[in-house]
């Protein structure tokens, strides 16, 4: 499997103020790669640095295993992008922004190229309606037929539900499925929904705060081995002694005031037998995956980290 | 690079804005023709009148087509740079506003040919718009006025030209406004790739110009002397230059002449020096800008 | 006695002049029955104007005259701006109104030709011209130069040469001297180019207050009659 894009220490610095530091990762070509960091963690001005939108501090970007800055142009022409939202030109109809950036792709445009690819967004019949007539969801549609005209090998997609309802939402994820699946192509999405991202992608990176978090296959980060199992007792204190005694005391977790394990998910009915059998009075039991859990704290306890990433 | 320069006019022209500019040139030209078949004599006293007493003043012969068209050029050559800004200020940056520049240049064109392919959209834009005043302002004050001697009054001096040795002197000015019109566009773009709005470059470019025009005008010699030599404006009125024509020793005038063309030919030199340092200057920010919007 | 010597010595001294006066009478009146053979005339020419501040081409002109004092200047094609004062190259103005008083002034030389200078003095105090000079070639009784002050218009000189049209009395060119006021617009109204020449004007500012429109006539055809149009 080779490399399509492969980031190295890339730092972007505006005046003072560090939007990316030392940023590396690599996509490899099939992956649906989710590139997930809460608003402002540095995910658009990455996206904006692969797409030669924003020129980087330092570090260095490789896409199709070519330096991007002196490749531009020859790497431009295989990358299909829809950049947070579809901002098209309002004035001109869906036809002719289809046609106008097609040709900016180097594509020799024909109508019948354009009329397939409208009428593979659901967008045929407003062909030849203008942009500032469309819904949100249709104009996301159209930004999508702009992002695959040309046929790229790599499609980035910013932040493509925002804004959008949930039948949007849902054929963004059903479209990103099929051109991953079907056609083959490597796709960097970003959000900052995990439940979005981890419905599709295959490989991910968490960013925050300008830096690396997280990156790793999704089967992987969502293993179900790292279930958070938090407990609530009529005697907290009591019933962590009681589980340090037991078989389960190597899955307790530092103290955060309740009772927490992490654990595989499967083993919660044992774990609730047990309890009942060492007398403990249970009030709730509740289970979240650890990624979802470490995602939340990204902002709201930074201190949690650690507890992730080790 | 020319399928960029046609996706800039296709976008320019489908724009409804650009319509407003030859819309407002029209207006403006079919109000002063309106006007002046009304209330030509008395425009014409208002610069001739205290001649009358030393000089029979053929009135009626004066204010005929060519004439007219002076007038209009004289009026509106100050305004049109306005609706030029209107276009070129907001060829980049409305793009910014808009959303779509992100998209344009993410494509596989290098930022270099983006901004030339704008600068040269602009400069048709600009060659069409005077395009449009000369049918209006020329070829139809001729339909409706007629042609005859053309009078053009300096501040200090008359100068009247001979009918048969006009129509060249206003393809030469309408190219030489073409070419400080092109200055004002190039710096509107310039202006443009500054910003991420619309409005601010379009009004940047209309205050540039009204201080510069104002310094230029004023007559202060301290501003004479160390201000206009380098003011963009003051050589924006060289057009006129074409109609200030040289007398011999006799102290009659010389049909085909120009009273100081190497003052004309000074003047395009520094508007063309303006337009490449403008344009250069554009293409240097632009392709150093950090695409934001 | 002792009263009528000085009266007689008056007469003496005044009787030559009261002579000459009458002389000089019945040479305008000559100049004048020469002239007013002429009742009418259309004359093509060209005409030259040098005024400082016109720069204007040699215009094409046609000049209509009729008895006694109409006359009109036009340019057929262009425009021209013809001085005010250039009705008065119809001598009729002057002379023909018969009332004036005529007054030798001697003898003088206008490019070499000998003439006769005669000072005309309108009987009427309210008359628009205050005094006329005129030169006088005797022998082929024209005039050659006029010098004619205004009550308003300020003081205009007429020189004129002769040839094929000497026996109407009517010149073949004719130089016209006027003064004129200075001209000037503000340079906000007029948005002039400056092309680095708006200093020169300064200079000859008080040299060329004169203007100056040179005529020259080639042909005329006289009296065949004039339609009335022709002088709205």
């Amino acid at each position: 499997m080779s490399a399509i894009i492969r980031v190295n220490n890339l730092s972007k610095q505006f005046n003072e103020i560090a939007a990316v530091t030392d940023l590396s990762f690599t996509v490899n070509e099939g992956d649906v790669y989710g590139f997930l960091g809460q608003n402002g963690a540095g995910k658009s001005t990455t996206i904006r640095m692969l797409l030669t939108l924003v020129r980087p501090s330092s570090g260095s970007i490789h896409v199709f295993g070519k330096d991007l800055f002196t490749h531009r142009a020859e790497i431009l022409k295989q990358v299909g992008a829809v950049i947070e939202k579809p901002d098209l030109y309002k004035y001109l109809s869906a036809y002719d922004n289809l046609s106008l950036f097609a040709k900016m792709s180097g594509l020799q445009v024909s109508r019948t190229l354009l009329m397939d690819q409208l009428k593979q967004v659901g967008l045929e019949e407003r062909a030849f309606s203008k942009v500032k007539t469309f819904s949100q969801g249709m104009k996301q549609r159209l930004g999508i037929a702009v992002a695959l005209v040309h046929n790229p090998r790599l499609i980035v997609l910013d932040e493509p539900t925002n804004g959008l309802d949930p039948q949007g939402i849902a054929d963004i994820r059903n479209l990103v499925l099929k051109l991953s699946r079907e056609m083959g192509k490597t796709i960097l999405v970003s959000s900052h929904l995990l439940s979005e991202i981890e419905l599709v992608a295959t490989r991910m990176l968490i960013i925050d705060k300008g830096k690396k978090m997280v990156e790793g296959s999704v089967a992987e980060l969502l293993d179900p081995s790292k279930t958070v199992v938090q407990l609530e007792t009529t005697d907290n204190k009591e019933t962590k002694e009681k589980l340090k005694q037991s078989k389960w005391s190597g899955f307790l977790q530092p103290d955060h005031g309740a009772v927490q394990l992490k654990m595989n998910k499967d083993e919660v009915p044992a774990l609730v037998n047990d309890l009942v059998n060492m007398q403990v009075q249970l009030l709730s039991v509740n289970s979240t995956h650890s990624l979802e859990d470490y995602f939340l704290s990204l902002t709201t306890r930074p201190g949690h980290v650690e507890a992730f990433t080790n | 690079m020319w399928k960029l320069l046609q996706i800039e006019l296709y976008k320019i022209f489908k724009k409804p804005r650009t319509y407003i500019a030859f819309g407002a040139i029209a207006a403006i030209i079919l109000l002063i023709q309106m006007a002046l078949l009304v209330n030509g004599k008395e425009y014409l006293q208002f610069g001739l009148g205290f001649l009358d007493d030393s000089f029979e003043i053929p009135y009626d012969r004066i204010s005929n087509g060519y004439w007219i068209c002076f007038v209009i050029l004289n009026l509106l050559l100050i305004h049109v740079p306005i609706l030029v800004a209107l276009v070129a200020g907001d060829i980049v940056s409305g793009e910014a506003n808009m959303g779509t520049l992100r998209l344009m240049v993410s494509k596989p064109v290098s930022r270099t040919e983006l901004v030339l392919a704008k600068f040269l959209a602009s400069v048709i834009y600009v060659i069409a718009l005077l395009a449009w005043m000369a049918l209006i302002a020329l070829a139809l004050s001729m339909l409706l006025f007629g042609t005859g001697d053309v009078v053009v009054a300096k501040s200090m001096e008359l100068h009247q030209i001979e009918q048969s040795d006009v129509l060249w002197r206003y393809f030469a000015a309408f190219g030489f406004a073409a070419l400080a019109l092109i200055m004002v566009a190039s710096l509107s773009l310039l202006l443009s790739c500054l910003s991420d709005n619309s409005i601010g470059p379009i009004v940047a470019t209309v205050c540039i110009i009204i201080v510069c025009t104002l310094i230029s005008e004023m007559q202060i010699p301290l501003y004479d002397k160390y201000l206009k030599p380098y003011l963009f404006t003051t050589y924006m009125l060289g057009w006129k230059g074409f109609f200030y024509i040289a007398v011999d020793a006799d102290g009659q005038t010389i049909r085909g002449s120009v009273q100081n063309l190497p003052a004309i030919l000074k003047s395009m030199g520094v508007i063309l020096i303006y337009i490449a340092g403008f344009v250069t200057t554009a293409v240097l920010v632009f392709r150093k800008k950090d695409i934001l919007s | 006695m002792k009263k009528i010597f000085p009266f007689l010595l008056l007469c003496l001294l005044v009787s030559p002049a009261l002579i000459k006066a009458q002389d000089v009478h019945q040479l305008v009146e000559k100049v004048k029955a020469r002239i007013e053979t002429v009742k009418d005339y259309t004359a093509s020419g060209k005409m030259k104007t040098n005024v400082s501040f016109l720069k204007v081409p040699l215009a094409n002109v046609v000049i209509y005259f009729r008895r006694p004092n109409q006359l009109k200047i036009k340019n057929e094609k262009g425009i021209s701006f013809v001085p005010k004062g250039a009705v008065s190259i119809n001598l009729n103005n002057i002379i023909s109104s018969g009332s004036y008083t005529a007054l030798d002034a001697g003898q003088d030389k206008l490019n070499s030709i000998p003439v006769r200078v005669v000072k005309l003095l309108p009987s009427d105090e309210n008359a628009e011209v205050v005094l006329s000079t005129l030169y006088i070639d005797e022998a082929r009784l024209v005039i050659l130069k006029t010098r004619t002050t205004t009550r308003d218009n300020g003081s205009y000189e007429l020189e004129m040469s002769y040839g094929n049209y000497t026996s109407y009395g009517l010149p073949d060119k004719i130089i016209f001297s006027f003064n004129t006021k200075e001209y000037k617009l503000p340079k906000g109204v007029t948005f002039d180019f400056d092309d680095g020449s708006g200093a020169k004007p300064e200079k000859d500012k008080t040299k060329n207050r004169k203007g100056r429109a040179e005529i020259t006539i080639h042909s005329y055809t006289i009296n065949k009659g004039l339609a009335d149009d022709v002088f709205k």
